[in-house]
């Protein structure tokens, strides 16, 4: 058997191949050739064979057979196995695979070895993936090297001792005894490492912080030594002396200074000291920098001090590099809720950074402009953000808008401006504004009652410009059907009135609805609007034409409306009126405005919540015209379900829910119907906001052995009621008394007349349909009193 | 802490790749290629810093190699780009006048420097010359001289 190809050898033919398919023939060539010598269990080449597969692993073939190997060579006393075999660990294992926890027991050993490189390499392989059984196995020995005079091996020993911390954290005790005089050694790797390692302690253990709180002067101490002393070139960066130990140490001051007055009391002149006298012509010094800005502005230091942090950050602000530029603005935004005053004094610098090159800075600024928006600053801060607004890259446009809303939300200084400025959103940004701005934007365009004419003739004006951006779409057409009359009598104060027909507002809005760039939401508004101005606008045949060819659309939602709206026509004539009326001042429910009233799909339905209105007519279905023929010779009015059965809607159900207990209300339950194994009972509510409304529960049993399906039930009042039928919980009545369907009945009864009900009942039972009529005439008069 | 090191080359090589906490394979390989994907595309003059799902990354480019390190919310950038540089200039100690040849062929030996230079993703030695002694000593203790010890031909 030849010797295996070197290492070398392997990578130099690798490179070679040109294709990938090409290479992908010369990794599995030599991986087979790996796997037989491994079957071999050959000690000489087993090195070399796993040193290749590591190099196939990192160009991304699987090499998961080698995983033993790597043990086996962790267990050979050959240094250079070793080596290889903790690295292949280290890529190989990890803590998922049971495998991992056969490295223990070598690892053990090597923690032990006589030669300080081997209990280098356990100690590194454990403090990089040692999982946590592994850590409670070996922590003991871990505490014995943290306590060698070995520099080498402490170092090592303390950054191991804190992966172990990390894993187990219960195990931090044990480490407590050996920090004693970790800080009173001159070595600056087993400095910083013990540093590393008290942080570690500290943030875990408010325990351990008050314990370690004793070290600040310690710590102190070193820093000054570390600024005040000589040239050292093996730890000197660019004229600074070890410039990683001076920023561990800040970080771990930082954490003993907090909240604490005699800590920070003693750290007071290192920091300025360092604020001071630091170099700040390069990067590293830079970094030390904003390392004591970050501690300075988390202890308790005095004013000054603080002051001369945020000066600091200030200067970073005009600093060239960009790096340092960003960082300052991290900085500042972590400091701007508390320092709010100082930060401000920097605005001009941070507006000033909207206009960087670079889009990590961008979005930093972006973020710490809307910060700073207070309402002193609000009209300058406004112009700079609506200009970056027009000019900056896509992916901020949305985030830099939704602020826009807010900011002006908060701070405008008139209602006029508001409106100006949302203007200027809509027709900048109008594609990138969030879905719930429209909404929210319609609330408050309805609420400012003397602002109406301006912002109709404004949005009109803007969509005579353009119709493509669907948020500014739907606003203004909203807006133009609760506000056209006001268009077109040219009532506008704030500007010179347009004059406008009322066919060319028509014309745009029916141009909208055929228009491509419109989404269904967008025609959706379009077409209410055009409705909505039935009762504002006098060309009302204009507007039932458009509406009746609507109610063939394809689209289902247009389609819906259409029909509805129809039906407004031509039934409810007199209820138009008053469902299309002017919107009341709508009340803002949580921050994010009335969801409630304006749901988040766009719809705008004016009879939706308000209790004032008459309840919804709503899509009249071929049950309802079967009911009228039936009824045909009595006055009674039909009455129409609303959704189909198989989808409760949320009303319907919230209340379902509420009555689930039979006599709720005081008023006393009847039984409507009772034959062939069916029973109604009716159950009774007032609905609370309105007492003119009776709500009825009916409850459907079956007495019977078999199901009733497609149980359907249907009512109908006399014409001075009005009623309404929300959707049925299901529509199988199950046997033998098993369960109710439930079905809720909205009865409005202004004139208090007393209830009389007709109901039909249809359902499927033991194979055939059965149908039946009843009238209900034993209402209790407290239902309709 | 850091929470891993990249080495890639600007055809989206991998050339190292240091973890420093449990990942499963394939999230490792998605790690890799969202770094590629955030750092390749960049301007030569823009800033080293990016924000990656919770994690700040500081990249650094040197000659044909990206450096690529993930940090936490504590740690200090500016030092990360330090610290980036610093193991550069071990390389460059170790090898004489490094290129991204070296660690290509010596990959096993840019993974031992970086393991006595970081641990668990804290800095070990902050001193330049201590991570050269630790290797030529540890170097000297290898049996086989032929396998790693000299510089190869490409």
């Amino acid at each position: 058997m030849p010797a295996p190809i070197r290492l070398r050898e392997l990578i130099r033919t690798i490179r070679t191949a040109r294709t990938q398919a090409e290479e992908r023939e010369m990794i599995q060539k030599e991986c087979a050739a790996i796997r037989s010598s491994f079957r071999e269990e050959d000690n000489t080449y087993r090195c070399r064979n796993v040193a290749k597969l590591l190099y196939m692993h990192m160009l991304g073939y699987p090499a998961h057979f080698g995983q033993l190997e790597c043990l086996k060579l962790i267990a050979s006393q050959k240094f250079t196995d070793k080596r290889i075999g903790y690295l292949g660990a280290m890529l190989l294992l990890d803590e998922r695979q049971d495998v991992h926890l056969l490295m223990t027991n070598c690892i053990k050993n090597d923690l032990n070895h006589s030669t300080q490189y081997v209990q280098g390499l356990a100690l590194c392989t454990l403090g990089c993936m040692g999982s946590s059984e592994m850590c409670r196995d070996l922590a003991g020995e871990v505490e014995k090297l943290l306590k060698t005079s070995n520099s080498y091996l402490r170092k090592k020993a303390a950054l191991c001792a804190v992966h172990v911390i990390r894993k187990v954290p219960e195990l931090m005790e044990m480490f407590l005894p050996a920090t004693k005089n970790l800080l009173s050694e001159k070595n600056h790797g087993v400095l910083h490492t013990s540093v590393v390692l008290l942080t570690e302690m500290c943030e875990r253990s408010p325990d351990m912080l008050a314990h370690f709180r004793k070290l600040v002067p310690q710590l102190v101490r070193i820093l000054k030594n570390l600024i005040m002393s000589g040239y050292s070139p093996e730890h000197d960066v660019s004229g600074i002396s070890d410039p990683f130990l001076q920023v561990r140490i800040l970080r771990l001051l930082r954490i003993l200074g907090k909240n604490d007055d005699d800590s920070s009391e003693a750290m007071n002149d290192i920091l300025a000291q360092v604020a001071t006298n630091t170099e700040t012509s390069k990067n590293v010094g830079n970094a030390i920098l904003y390392e004591t800005v970050l501690t300075i502005m988390d202890i308790k230091s005095e004013s000054g001090l603080r002051v001369l942090a945020i000066n600091i950050l200030g200067r970073f602000l005009l600093n060239n590099d960009k790096n340092i530029r960003y960082v300052a603005l991290t900085s500042l935004l972590k400091t701007v809720q508390t320092d709010h005053n100082a930060v401000q004094r920097h605005r001009s610098t941070i507006v000033d950074c909207l206009k960087d090159l670079d889009v990590s800075i961008k979005r930093r600024a972006m973020e710490l402009s809307f910060a700073l928006v207070n309402g002193n600053n609000i009209r300058g801060m406004m112009k700079e953000l609506l200009y970056f607004l027009d000019s900056c890259d896509p992916e901020f446009k949305a985030d830099c808008a939704s602020g826009v809303f807010l900011a002006a939300e908060k701070y405008a200084p008139s209602k006029r401006w508001h409106i100006d400025t949302i203007m200027r959103v809509l027709t900048t940004a109008g594609s990138y504004v969030r879905d719930d701005s429209v909404p929210n934007l319609i609330q408050l365009i309805t609420n400012s009652v003397e602002m109406h004419a301006y912002t109709v003739q404004r949005l009109y004006k803007a969509l005579l410009d353009d119709i493509s951006q669907q948020p500014l779409v739907q606003v203004a057409s909203w807006c133009i059907g609760e506000y056209g009359d006001l268009l077109v009598s040219g009532q506008c104060e704030e500007e010179e009135p347009i004059q406008v027909t009322e066919d060319e507002v028509l014309d745009v809005l029916e141009g909208l609805l055929v228009s491509n760039l419109s989404t269904p939401v967008t025609r959706g508004y379009a077409l209410t609007a055009i409705m909505k101005l039935s009762t504002r606008f006098s060309s009302v045949n204009r507007i039932k034409k458009v509406v009746s060819i609507y109610g063939s659309s394809i689209d289902v939602e247009l389609q819906q409306r259409a029909v509805e709206y129809n039906a407004l026509f031509k039934k409810y004539d007199h209820m138009r009126s008053a469902l299309l009326e002017r919107m009341p001042i709508m009340e803002k429910t949580a921050s994010n405005g009335p969801t409630e009233i304006v749901q988040t799909n766009g719809e705008t339905e004016p009879s939706v919540v308000e209790p004032k209105h008459p309840p919804p007519v709503t899509q009249p279905t071929n049950q309802a015209t079967d009911l009228l023929d039936l009824l045909g010779g009595n006055d009674m009015v039909s009455v129409i379900q609303t959704t189909v059965p198989t989808k409760p809607a949320s009303a319907g159900g919230e209340l379902l829910d509420l009555l689930g207990d039979l006599s709720l209300s005081g008023i006393p339950p009847i039984t409507a119907y009772n034959k062939n194994g069916l029973k109604i009972d009716f159950t009774f509510e007032r609905a609370n906001p309105n007492p003119n409304i009776a709500v009825i529960t009916i409850h459907a049993s079956n007495s019977t052995e078999t199901d009733m399906t497609d149980f359907v039930f249907q009512a109908a009042v006399p014409k001075t009621f009005q009623l309404q039928l929300l959707s049925p919980s299901s529509n199988v009545v199950p046997a033998l008394n098993q369960g109710t369907v439930t079905q809720v009945i909205r009865v409005l009864n202004p004139q208090k007349q007393q209830l009389r009900m007709r109901i039909k009942l249809t359902y499927t039972h033991r194979g055939s349909a059965v149908q039946d009529l009843a009238e209900v005439n034993n209402f209790p008069p407290q239902s309709w009193q | 802490m850091l929470r891993f090191l990249l080495l890639f080359s600007r055809q989206g090589k991998l050339r190292l790749q240091k973890w420093f906490t449990p990942l499963s394979d394939r999230e490792k390989k998605k790690v890799i290629r969202d770094m590629m994907m955030l750092v390749l595309p960049r301007l030569p003059r823009t800033c080293n810093f990016l924000h990656w799902k919770d994690l700040k990354i500081v990249y650094k480019r040197y000659a044909s190699l990206y450096f690529c390190a993930g940090l936490e919310d504590q740690d200090n950038e500016l030092l990360a780009l330090e610290v980036l540089h610093r193991y550069v200039e071990l390389l460059d100690k170790y090898f004489g006048n490094v290129c991204e040849l070296d660690i290509i062929f010596n990959f096993e030996k840019a993974y031992f420097i970086l393991d006595e230079f970081l641990m668990g993703g804290e800095i070990l030695e902050t001193s330049r010359f201590a991570v050269g002694v630790s290797m030529e000593e540890a170097d000297t203790l290898q049996e086989t001289m032929e396998e790693y010890m000299s510089k190869p031909a490409y």
